[in-house]
């Protein structure tokens, strides 16, 4: 098919998806809107983990972001009543003036990776690092001890998060 | 299943990806819509961790996209927690209310 092949295909749709449905996040007026669109680019970012092999991450994505973190938004928004008549918005130079920094930090970014050498991704031989098998053997032996601060983490935010968001109790 | 893709191609699809998430933070001002920003330019980073790590044939770079993926759900607890205080106290979502360190 006009000499591209099936994945080159397959990564062309889902990237042009993914552009697509970050713009709207960013573009739509209603907050509900944007966090569904947020979802879909989520998914669209877990077809791309698939696509390089990376079976157990995707899992994780969808699990933690569309799962967990977009519900968690989805309350809030909810909880709050919020919808597009109470959506303050930016004055017109501004919007134009973060338009301007964004195209020209996409062209800074662009033309210092635009020289870099093209270097095809292959998987010959190496098609299993991303199942569970081998990351749970590389995160539980090298990277123990970040794990182990990571769920530290976790248990701290926990608790700061019920911390500030109970009522004071005069 | 990834043969024929180079990696200039997801360099150049993170890249854009991260200046949506910039350009949203400028130009938006309910907080929420910062947060959920904020999530795609780290979404942008994790999806060029994952490409260098099929690139060099090495998982460590798919086990810190799971590290970061941590820390962005502890990052979004918290600052969830303390949108609904800002809330709770005037009333608003708007990050061009919180003046008050302003003179």
């Amino acid at each position: 098919m006009l000499g591209y092949t099936i994945t080159q295909w397959l990564f062309g749709i889902i990237s042009f998806l993914s552009i697509m449905f970050a713009l709207m996040v960013v573009f739509t007026r209603n907050p509900i809107n944007s966090v569904l669109y947020l979802v879909l680019t989520f998914f669209c970012i877990a077809a791309h983990y698939l696509l390089l092999n990376a079976q157990f991450l995707a899992v994780v994505h969808i699990a933690v972001y569309a799962g967990a973190i977009m519900v968690l938004f989805l309350f809030v928004i909810m909880l709050m009543n919020l919808n597009q008549d109470s959506e303050p918005q930016k004055t017109m130079a501004s919007k134009l003036i973060a338009g301007i920094i964004g195209g020209l930090l996409l062209v800074v970014l662009v033309g210092a990776l635009k020289g870099t050498e093209q270097i095809q991704l292959s998987q010959s031989g190496h098609s299993e690092i991303g199942l569970v098998k081998n990351l749970g053997r590389v995160l539980f032996h090298e990277y123990l001890f970040p794990f182990e601060i990571v769920s530290i983490l976790l248990l701290s935010a926990l608790v700061g998060a019920i911390m500030i968001g109970k009522k004071e109790i005069k | 299943m990834i043969n024929g893709i180079s990696i200039n191609m997801y360099l150049m699809l993170s890249t854009i990806l991260f200046t949506i998430g910039a350009v949203g933070v400028m130009a938006r001002r309910n907080i929420i819509i910062l947060f959920m920003c904020i999530e795609l330019m780290l979404n942008a980073v994790n999806l060029l961790l994952v490409a260098f790590s099929v690139l060099h044939h090495d998982s460590a770079g798919q086990v810190f996209v799971f590290f970061v993926m941590a820390v962005a759900a502890a990052e979004v607890a918290v600052g969830l927690a303390i949108l609904s205080m800002i809330y709770r106290n005037i009333k608003s979502i708007d990050s061009d209310l919180l003046r008050n360190l302003k003179n």
